[in-house]
């Protein structure tokens, strides 16, 4: 018997790691959200599905009605037919390159279309790179530009414009930048040479989602990051002889040989995906690194509903979208994010605290949203401030203890920011878990309806003001936050 | 030859027997026609015997977001755990009425409270309780907190404060209050006092 279940095991672990390897994703950087959607194929054509594809840039539902499938996108209707390339979009025709595919109630449109249809349903400018499947909608790209400085020593500066969180390896002769979830593109030229010897070329390239920047040198590099992650600064590493007991490393420099780890020197911001190997640099450079580092965690998900919010709505849908758009919100305030989810996965408890505290983020902000009362309420851990210094070891329960009263601090920032942008604010200590089992200052926020009721919950624009007021008032207690022991 | 006293006296008896015998069958048809009338009339909650005290309830306003001091004349028993009982039943009362500020089920109810010393209370919901709670930190928490601060205010020498379902740990009310753990009474009364 085991003789004949070894081979089938063998077989099915081989297929499953051959699945999850191959699988395709396409990337969609917006204004309000940088997600990821599955890509099925079918036919030897790429598809998406057209309601989770806009589900997080605005309201949007849809039908099934007889032969005809129905999507209507904030004001925006569309008629599309099973097996037709032809679809009706605000009553004008739009041609698709694949016929339109129903599956159990949802519709799906092929990949190459969306170049040409998403422009219809958005109203604005649509950016399709088709061959690395990365979409941008809208003004978010970041084009990189390049400077290479001879003074001191030479060194390469790469300004972004906007900040950015690349997972950053190097290797003898070259640095890597990976970049997942920023809207990075190419300079117009993909291969930039440089007159020096010690870096001698750039390259962009990109695919499946992913952008990547290599740049080639002739001896170790070093990339370090300043101007609110805006600007990588690529130079030669210093040699062990040069490097000081107390850390002569800049603050913020990260990538060393063999090394690999994010903006900031933070985990790669998704659950699921490997942690990035710390850095080997000096303690106290490492600190530094880690400084800026916010775990958001979107509430419920998978088999967990959390509140139903409406017939068809769920908590955990609401707080998947808040808790993008907060990502986004705090990513442009110069903050590296850890999502902790980021797709409709079944999270415990206790894995949202582990995850968040081996992070080592500054802040935690556990997202909820309710159908009853109006504005917003910011709650921090129900717990008594720890009086006493415990040592190394905390209680799992108590661990948020020793953290509370700067939990308090960013709650009242928080509810400050949410009161100036109209929210009606309450603020309170609540039982309420993972807060008391997260070791760094935490806050939980949870979205109630707006003026127009529970559509506002999940209307882009209340949610984004929203996001926008948590992500300023986490700003604004910044250096409180990066001053924690 | 039987004396006329003896045939007396056994005459009597004879009547008395029979005569017992038909109360007694009276008495049962009765009993046995009151029977699902006095079945009908029995109340879910026995009334509480004692005296009319003066408590102080703690009810919960959903549109203020905290607890608001009631004061209510409630009969209570001596006892300590039947007089806990009976205190949160009068504060679900109020819950349950319609147009209440912090409404619950109408077949929420508190199965029982054992108090364990040294200073601990145990609270016993049962599931429409918590099955039929609306969801939402605020809400949860609310319903929690006027729990433990209505029985620490009327029941004295209470320090913690645990919430069980159907007489088993329950990970949350619905699906937020956290009530795998001990409410602390000074702490819920910080939170409560600060509002």
């Amino acid at each position: 018997m085991n003789k004949l279940l070894a081979p089938l095991l063998v077989v099915l672990t081989l297929w499953s790691a051959g699945t999850s390897a191959d699988e395709k994703q396409l990337f969609v950087y917006a204004p309000v959200a940088t997600y990821a959607l599955p890509i099925q194929v079918r036919s030897g054509h790429e598809y998406v599905g057209l309601l989770e594809l806009l589900e997080p840039l605005g309201r949007v539902s849809s039908e099934a009605s007889g032969r005809r499938w129905r999507i209507r996108f904030n004001a925006i209707d569309a008629e599309f037919i099973p097996g037709k390339t032809r679809a009706q979009v605000q009553g004008r025709e739009a041609d698709l390159t694949a016929p339109f595919l129903v599956e159990n109630g949802r519709g799906f449109v092929s990949v190459a279309s969306l170049g040409t249809l998403l422009p219809r349903f958005l109203g604005s400018a649509v950016s399709f790179h088709e061959g690395a499947r990365r979409l941008f909608i809208g003004n978010v790209a970041i084009r990189p530009s390049f400077r290479l400085d001879a003074d001191p020593q030479p060194h390469l500066v790469v300004n972004f414009g906007s900040s950015v969180n690349p997972t950053i390896s190097t290797e003898p002769g070259r640095l890597r930048m990976v970049f997942k979830h920023d809207p990075v593109v190419g300079p117009e030229n993909p291969s930039i040479s440089f007159d020096s010897k010690i870096i001698t070329e750039a390259n962009f390239s990109e695919a499946n989602g992913v952008a990547e920047l290599d740049i080639a040198g002739s001896i170790p590099l070093i990339a370090s990051f300043s101007n609110n992650a805006r600007t990588i600064t690529v130079s030669a590493a210093p040699t062990v002889a040069n490097v000081s007991p107390g850390g002569a490393t800049p603050p913020g420099t990260t990538g060393a040989p063999g090394t690999a780890t994010t903006a900031a020197g933070n985990p790669v911001a998704q659950m699921g995906a490997t942690p990035a190997p710390a850095a080997p640099t000096p303690p106290n450079a490492q600190q530094n690194v880690n400084r800026l580092l916010a775990v958001v965690d979107p509430a419920h998900g998978g088999d967990e509903r959390g509140a139903a919010l409406a017939d068809a709505l769920s908590e955990k849908d609401v707080t998947l979208g808040f808790g993008r758009l907060l990502r986004h919100e705090l990513e442009i305030r110069g903050f590296s994010v850890l999502l902790l989810r980021d797709g409709d996965n079944t999270l415990a408890l206790d894995q949202r605290a582990e995850t968040a505290n081996a992070a080592h983020a500054i802040v935690y902000v556990s997202l909820h949203a309710v159908s009853q009362g109006n504005g917003a309420g910011v709650y921090t851990a129900l717990m008594p401030v720890a009086g006493q210094n415990n040592g190394t070891f905390r209680a799992w329960n108590s661990a948020q203890a020793s953290s509370l009263s700067v939990s308090r601090m960013v709650e009242s920032a928080v509810a400050s920011e949410l009161g100036k942008k109209q929210f009606q604010v309450r603020e309170a200590a609540a039982s309420l878990r993972p807060l008391n089992n997260v070791t760094m200052p935490a806050v939980a926020v949870e979205l109630a309806p707006g003026p127009n009721g529970i559509a506002d919950l999940t209307s882009a624009s209340y949610q984004q003001k929203a996001a926008a007021a948590i992500a300023d008032g986490i700003n604004s207690v910044r250096d409180r936050l990066v001053a924690q022991p | 030859m039987i004396p006329r006293s003896l045939f007396i006296t056994i005459a009597i008896m004879l009547v008395l027997v029979i005569a017992l015998g038909f109360y007694f069958r009276q008495m049962r048809r009765q009993a046995y026609e009151l029977e699902p009338a006095a079945t009908a009339a029995l109340p879910v909650t026995p009334p509480a015997l004692g005296p009319t005290e003066n408590v102080t309830l703690y009810v919960a306003d959903d549109a203020a977001g905290q607890l608001r001091p009631q004061a209510a004349k409630i009969p209570l028993p001596s006892g300590r755990q039947q007089r806990a009982e009976e205190l949160l039943r009068a504060l679900l009362r109020i819950c349950q009425q319609p147009g209440a500020g912090h409404p619950l089920s109408a077949a929420s109810d508190i199965r029982s409270i054992y108090l364990v010393d040294p200073g601990v209370a145990v609270i016993d919901l049962n599931a429409a309780f918590a099955d039929q709670h609306r969801s939402g930190i605020m809400v949860e928490q609310l319903t929690v907190n006027s729990l433990v601060e209505t029985l620490a205010a009327n029941v004295p020498g209470i320090s913690r404060v645990s919430i069980l379902v159907e007489g088993k740990p329950r990970e949350t009310l619905a699906g937020h209050a956290d009530l795998t753990q001990f409410f602390d009474v000074q702490t819920v009364g910080q939170v409560v006092s600060g509002q």
